[in-house]
């Protein structure tokens, strides 16, 4: 058997299930991938015991032919995952010493069909971010690099840690979170999977709050299949997060095994943007003529509201930021600041916020709070959401006309280098999430896809976006292209 | 177009409760116009007539029986505090 660490989920499973390896062994190999990345920064808060403990049950359960789909699988989680007893700090100081009472609802669900959780994963504060150096943890770095350069890469963000850590096969596969793009940014610029669901599709309980109306959780995998077995372990209703859709959760991974033949993918015009670069362009015409390979029928379409995404998401995300994130008093859990003789409740709030939340966190949690105020509430966040209907209007439009799912770029580059966008205007990197955020704001699928390689040998991805509730789909098309692309590269060890 | 100035750069701190020192105010306020220019672009959109969305995927919220479901927990809820004492969470004095 080739090496534990570059199996597939569903190679390992289907391992285990035979008797051709055990929980023990797999989990053993990715500790001693995981000790060996170090220079990577994406496990933050390494779970090891955890990890054996939960291995050796695992075993005992596949003994007894008691074995979920997860059972004995190795898996990072974000730093936005509440797990009980261990530090989840959502990437902030300001969360300093915090140990949830309680398992987020996700990470239960895995748990309980028998994953092993390897390690918190890093990630920009709060979610806040595309390149994870917002993160009080330091920068996560991306296992690829650039032709013969040596620069360290971002990773993408904000579940930067979740993406270095599974393309670089120290677990084998990991929980991200997706508010404006977060999952398939990153998975796209390392050269793996990525589905954010359906808005309400996985419970939002016991994840750390960025953007209630737009957060929703996906697994980020080396496969289109792998993608499909976790997301259906985590999927389900859930009474504790009242967003959450009583629908039963579908057999993905079987779903995902349909032929696409007859699939109407549509081609939206606004996607193609002004200076994107060439490679880019021409990944996603190979990505057009791959589906129609497929079966499929490509169709222009028009979704004219895009233009308008970010600057509506600019003013909701952290509008419900600022309202979320008041909970950080410094009274409850987490950081306080020390105070000065004579410091009052306000100075406590003031100080503790000041040095408990990093610069761009301080500045959403400030332009939130601003267009909530009194005087701007509806020339900015009412006019927000009316924009963010006729965004999800658009889509609903293209989909009645009986377009099946939506191809588009997943992000407008590659990855950059750390410390690139340090100098640039905020705006410059809220850029990255112009492909993606659409889809949160219209709370549907979208997937990213490895597609292909750029000329310094950097992975790209493509996105294809899906109906509501239609994961299964959509992933079956993303395996099409993913058959197709055949995308093979993988990262050269240097850590 | 909305500029914003030192002045209101320091109320909005105030109202999020963030302490910004003097010195850090006009940088903070050139920041905030550079984002309220960008989302400026939202006032061409036709908006007449549209409802602002409240819930992207619409569904009735389910009801439940109301009874207590949960408590009795004060060492869970109090065991992440900074200053905990004699089961209350501890704050500077509020009222002199």
């Amino acid at each position: 058997m080739s090496d534990l660490t570059d199996l597939t989920l569903a190679e390992a499973r289907d391992a285990l299930r035979s008797g051709e390896t055990t929980a023990q062994a797999l989990t053993e190999a990715h500790i001693e991938a995981v000790e060996g990345a170090g220079a990577l920064n994406a496990f933050v808060h390494p779970t090891f015991d955890l990890a054996r403990a939960q291995a050796e049950a695992a075993d005992e359960r596949i003994r007894r032919g008691d074995a979920p789909d997860m059972c004995g699988l190795p898996i990072g989680v974000k730093d936005l995952f509440c797990t009980k007893d261990v530090a989840s700090q959502a990437g902030s100081k300001i969360l300093d010493g915090f140990r949830p009472a309680y398992e987020s609802t996700v990470t239960d669900k895995l748990f309980t069909s028998g994953a092993v959780m390897l390690g918190k994963l890093n990630m920009d504060e709060f979610a806040m971010g595309s390149s994870n150096e917002t993160s009080t943890y330091g920068d996560a770095v991306n296992p690829w690099r650039a032709g013969n350069s040596d620069a360290a890469l971002t990773p993408g963000g904000s579940s930067g840690g979740s993406a270095a850590a599974v393309a670089a096969r120290t677990c084998l596969a990991a929980l991200g979170t997706d508010t404006g793009g977060s999952i398939r940014q990153p998975a796209a610029f390392t050269g793996i999977v990525g589905i954010k669901p359906t808005y309400g599709r996985v419970s939002r309980w016991g994840i750390v709050a960025f953007a209630s109306s737009l957060d929703q959780a996906g697994p980020m995998t080396r496969s289109v299949q792998d993608a499909a077995i976790m997301l259906r372990a985590m999927s389900g209703h859930d009474p504790k997060d009242s967003t959450s859709a009583d629908l039963e959760v579908p057999d993905f991974e079987a779903l995902a095994q349909q032929d696409i033949a007859g699939k109407v993918i549509g081609i939206p015009r606004e996607y193609r943007m002004d200076g994107m670069p060439e490679e880019i362009e021409a990944l996603w015409q190979q990505g057009i003529d791959m589906l129609r390979d497929a079966g499929a029928e490509t169709r222009d379409i028009s979704l004219p509201h895009t233009k308008y995404a970010l600057p509506a998401y600019y003013v909701i995300a952290p509008a419900e930021a600022s309202s979320n994130l008041a909970r950080y008093d410094g009274v409850r859990f987490g950081y306080r600041a020390k105070l000065d003789q004579g410091d009052g409740v306000t100075e406590m709030y003031e100080k503790t916020r000041a040095e408990g939340f990093g610069h761009e966190v301080q500045r959403r949690v400030m332009i939130g709070t601003y267009v909530l105020s009194a005087g701007f509430y509806d020339a900015y966040y009412n006019r927000a959401r009316k924009v963010r209907a006729l965004i999800k209007k658009d889509f609903d439009e293209v989909f009645a006309e009986g377009v099946d799912a939506i191809l588009t770029p997943a992000t407008p580059s590659a990855a950059f280098e750390l410390g690139a966008m340090a100098d640039a205007d905020p705006i410059q990197m809220y850029l990255n999430d112009v492909f993606t955020v659409t889809v949160n704001l219209a709370g549907l699928p979208g997937v990213a896809v490895p597609a292909g390689l750029d000329r310094r040998g950097l992975p790209l991805g493509l996105q294809l976006i899906g109906k509501p509730w239609a994961e299964g789909e959509l992933l079956a098309t993303a395996r099409a292209l993913e058959e197709r692309a055949g995308f093979v590269a993988r990262p050269e060890k240097w850590w | 177009m909305s500029t914003i100035d030192r002045e209101t750069a320091r109320k909005v701190a105030k109202l999020a409760r963030i302490a910004v020192p003097d010195e850090q105010l006009d940088a903070l306020a050139g920041e905030f116009t550079a984002i309220l220019d960008f989302v400026e672009q939202l006032q061409e959109v036709d908006v007449d007539g549209v409802e602002p969305m409240v819930s992207v995927t619409p569904m009735r919220l389910k009801r439940r029986e109301d009874i207590v479901t949960d408590g009795n927990r004060q060492g869970d809820v109090l065991a992440n505090a900074p200053d905990a004492r004699e089961g209350f969470f501890a704050v500077p004095k509020v009222v002199e």
